[in-house]
């Protein structure tokens, strides 16, 4: 079986008054069906803009996606995405990829109910008269754990918690049964508490719906119970792939080991000290031709700073983009 | 919204009061009005003998509660050169500005803010500068010159409309788009930079991630956000047509309120300066009521009392 | 820890400190993406030249009357005289000599009259922002009655009630427009105050006159320069208007305004009278206007940031 989406060497730029972003260089994955892909990255790794850049959700202008392809594999056959014209991608948009932002309180728009903003698209893709497109909206609003949906269903956004608020976006993307759902850092804007509640019912609608999902997070401890598979990224590039088990188990690339070294943990009772990175990363505004980590790792080489490594096989199923580790010298 | 609408209307309420206040101490700013009033060849006599008849010579206190309980009543005096009541005359002529702003404040809105959604959904094209271009100039030109040009080579040379006056249909046009030129221009740069920012809200994003038609995320989450910050401006530029039509009037020889301003200036006629400028001012500020409650109407976040 | 002595990519950012050629070379970089604005700085720099030096300029005074050669068209058209470049008014005077020094009137009057109302308004704006609670609602009381009422109006009004004077002139525009000012100020300072920064310098114990010099005044100046600029451009509209209907200053005084309202009686025959006058408060409001929008725009603190 054909997985279900598969991106290869996706790069966008930013072409920005003061120089070229280089937000994504080079992403390669797939997404099997069914499966949970979790993509965790600190601010800047490019992974919004990667996903954003498959859906065409990028301000045009400065964004310019120049290279790659996100293969989508329905039963209509496979397409790709980044070639389809306006008409034909508005179609897959919603239809049959959802997207969720990372903060509900500007991605609603104000002056609508929330009601009106999952019936749109349901009457968009779904091709509901108002009547049934309402009662379906009610029944989404329900099912996302709204109390009182018939109520909610004329609220506006501002009557509503950032909680409710994100329960609705998650509505919104759900709304026509799509076969992936992204969720963009959903919860990174919301208590604790809230958070831990919208993942579960993440879970449940998962469970119900049998989507693949890929949830993008900075957060490496919400990963552990939710994602099946984990890509790490780092300047615009993809270091690490691995399922999670084997991710926090066997980490592979230091930036990796370095990032989980720094997560305190519960399970070990020594006092120990939190190991953080040195450095900051790179100005991605200028294009680098090796390892973007090189500046920071205590196992970078020559060759680190000749080449750029690619995605390579360290195990079954687990791959680093790092030439210390895949055993290729040093 | 009961509270927003008490608050705005007790605002205004107390800017009206302002107003009087404001335009009895106007006429006494160099001491003696009875002097302002009369020309400079009056007898000494003669200028007391009007001090006497205007009241001038009372306390000052009583004088302004006098002018404050008469307001109230419409009373503001009688006109020097007419010698029939100021508020009157001024109402005489209220129609006809009234007109020469509606008609004004359509062609601005008409011509504006469609070229400004125009330029802001495209912004950066050659129609966004040619379109900033325009507002520029529309903003550079002094509405008087441009008015006695667009008389001369239109009205005059080619006899398309008439010279002056208010008689025949057609004559509105030439006055009218001079004075909504300033606030097209106004208008054009406002609309492009709403759109601009709205196009690229949050909300407008997860729109099209929705997979929306083009023309719905336009009509609907866009322009209806960009609505919502024009009401406000076209009600106050409305105010500002209707406050400021002096040159217009005077040069178009248009009987509304504007140009009996001029009028009563030249015959140092203040009572009725006086009503012209306190009665042009209450519309202004009533105008600026009813805009913000139809925007608390319209904006969903108002009206349901945040 | 590697040892590649390039730390290109990595801390530069925090290091590197901007020099003021650097700056300068910016500046210059913006100007030259805005080429308008360029535009808008020559229009100015012209006008002021052309006030300043009036008297090197012109070949004429002003007042000089010389009814011989009263209503000559403009040189290049049939009965002008090469003398009189852009041809002579109703009593003969030189019309180029009038317009360079009505430049000084309506530059002088807006300039000066943009820098009271800038001077009182600021003033007001900051201590009603600053200071807060009461004085802030009684400061901003009258601030916002005369901010919402036709200002035309109450400008007419008052310029019949003073008088013709230039100082007068000057006065009102300084005294009616520092609301604007104001608003603007208190605007600015409120946002500043409530930023981050502001709140750690003074919980590090900085004084408050400090506060108000290093961090909030620098932030003040983009707004009220851009603001200047269009204030200057809309005063010399409004001189106009005034002298237009006989109320700016003395027709001994040659202004823009007053060339156009004597003028005015004989547009129909003699246009010219109104074009010159008229024009030349279409170049400078222009300049003025164009000015203003560079200012606006490299003062947009998204624009300043980016160094590169």
């Amino acid at each position: 079986m054909p997985p279900i989406l598969e991106v290869k060497n996706l790069v966008t730029k930013f072409h920005a008054i003061d120089g070229i972003v280089n937000a994504v260089n080079g992403v390669t994955f797939t997404l099997e069906e069914g499966e949970t892909l979790a993509i965790v990255g600190e601010s800047g790794s490019g992974k919004s803009v990667s996903m954003m850049s498959i859906l065409g959700l990028l301000p045009s202008p400065p964004a310019k996606i120049e290279g790659g392809e996100a293969i989508f594999h329905s039963e209509k056959g496979a397409v790709d995405l980044l070639k389809l014209p306006y008409d034909e991608i508005s179609n897959v948009r919603g239809g049959r990829i959802g997207f969720i932002f990372q903060d509900p309180g500007t991605s609603l728009n104000p002056i609508l109910t929330v009601g009106e903003q999952i019936t749109e698209s349901l009457t968009r893709h779904l091709g509901l008269d108002s009547q049934q497109a309402r009662r379906r909206a009610i029944d989404l609003l329900a099912d996302v754990g709204i109390p009182d949906p018939e109520l909610r269903f004329s609220a506006y956004p501002f009557q509503l918690s950032g909680g409710m608020r994100q329960r609705v976006m998650i509505a919104i993307a759900v709304a026509c049964s799509p076969s992936i759902v992204i969720a963009d850092e959903p919860t990174t804007a919301l208590d604790v508490t809230i958070q831990a509640q919208i993942v579960s019912l993440f879970k449940e609608l998962r469970k119900r719906m049998g989507v693949s999902t890929i949830w993008i997070t900075h957060d490496l401890g919400l990963v552990a119970g939710l994602a099946d598979r984990v890509l790490v990224m780092y300047a615009g590039r993809i270091m690490e792939s691995a399922l999670v088990d084997d991710l926090y188990e066997n980490p592979q690339h230091p930036y990796t080991v370095g990032l989980l070294g720094a997560l305190p943990r519960l399970d070990t009772d020594e006092t120990r000290r939190l190991v953080s990175i040195d450095g900051t990363p790179p100005d991605s505004t200028i294009p680098i031709q090796h390892c973007p980590f090189a500046w920071r790792c205590p196992h970078a080489f020559e060759r680190c700073w000749r080449e750029i490594p690619d995605l390579m096989d360290v195990e079954k199923n687990h791959q680093a983009a790092c030439f210390a580790v895949s055993g290729k010298g040093g | 919204m009961l509270k927003y609408t008490l608050t705005k209307v007790t605002q205004s309420l107390l800017l009206a009061l302002g107003v009087l206040i404001l335009a009895f101490f106007m006429v006494r700013m160099t001491g003696d009005p009875a002097t302002l009033m009369m020309s400079r060849n009056a007898t000494p006599e003669a200028v007391e003998a009007f001090r006497e008849a205007m009241g001038f010579n009372r306390p000052v206190i009583v004088q302004f509660w006098d002018w404050i309980t008469k307001a109230f009543t419409g009373d503001f005096g009688n006109s020097l050169h007419f010698r029939e009541p100021a508020l009157k005359l001024v109402l005489q002529r209220l129609p006809a500005t009234l007109q020469l702003a509606s008609v004004g404040l359509l062609m601005a809105v008409v011509v504006g803010v469609p070229l400004g959604l125009v330029a802001g959904f495209k912004s950066g094209s050659w129609f966004d500068y040619l379109s900033r271009l325009l507002a520029l100039g529309g903003q550079s030109i002094p509405n008087f010159w441009l008015g006695l040009i667009l008389l001369l080579v239109f009205a005059q040379r080619l006899g398309w409309f008439p010279v002056f006056g208010n008689d025949e249909p057609n004559s509105v046009v030439l006055p009218a788009f001079v004075l909504s030129l300033p606030v097209m221009g106004e208008l054009l740069r406002l609309t492009r930079s709403a759109a601009l920012e709205v196009r690229g809200e949050d909300f407008v994003r997860t729109a099209v991630s929705k997979g929306l038609k083009r023309y719905t995320i336009y009509t609907k989450h866009v322009l209806r956000n960009v609505a919502i910050s024009l009401i406000s401006v076209i009600g106050v530029e409305f105010g500002y047509m209707m406050g400021g039509s002096i040159y217009i009037e005077t040069v178009y020889a248009w009987p509304g309120m504007g140009q009996m301003v001029g009028m009563a200036l030249g015959w140092r006629d203040f009572p009725l300066v006086q009503t012209l400028v306190v009665f042009t001012s209450i519309v202004v500020l009533s105008l600026n009521l009813l805009t913000d409650l139809v925007y608390a109407l319209i904006d969903p976040r108002i009206r349901h009392g945040r | 820890m590697a040892d590649n002595p390039t730390l290109h990519g990595a801390d530069s950012r925090l290091e590197e400190k901007v020099t003021f050629k650097e700056q300068a070379a910016f500046v210059g970089r913006l100007l030259w993406r805005d080429r308008t604005g360029i535009i808008g700085i020559l229009i100015f720099i012209s006008i002021v030249f052309a006030a300043v030096f009036a008297d090197g300029l012109t070949a004429y005074e002003p007042l000089d009357q010389d009814l011989s050669a009263s209503k000559l068209p403009p040189a290049w058209e049939e009965g002008g005289a090469p003398e009189h470049p852009l041809g002579t008014d109703n009593l003969g005077r030189d019309m180029l000599s009038r317009l360079i020094y009505g430049a000084r009137v309506s530059l002088g009057v807006s300039f000066f009259g943009a820098l009271i109302a800038a001077a009182i308004g600021v003033f007001l704006g900051a201590t009603a922002a600053y200071v807060g609670g009461r004085l802030d609602d009684l400061i901003m009381a009258p601030v916002n009655l005369v901010l919402s009422l036709p200002y035309l109006l109450f400008v007419v009004f008052v310029a019949s009630v003073l008088g013709k004077s230039l100082l007068n002139v000057i006065l009102i525009f300084g005294i009616t427009n520092s609301p604007i000012f104001a608003r603007v100020t208190r605007g600015e300072v409120l946002r500043i105050r409530e930023s981050a920064y502001v709140e750690s310098a003074m919980s590090a114990g900085a004084r408050w006159w400090r506060v108000l010099l290093i961090h909030i005044m620098p932030n003040l100046v983009g707004p009220l320069v851009t603001l200047i600029s269009f204030q200057i451009s809309a005063m010399i509209f409004y001189e106009a208007g005034l002298g237009f209907i006989g109320l700016s200053v003395p027709p001994t005084i040659p202004s823009w305004g007053n060339m156009l309202a004597e003028g005015r009686k004989y547009i129909a025959s003699y246009p010219w009278l109104t074009t010159w006058p008229g024009l030349a408060i279409v170049y400078t409001s222009l300049g003025m206007n164009l000015l203003g929008d560079w200012l606006r725009d490299i003062s947009d603190p998204r624009v300043r940031r980016a160094r590169r």
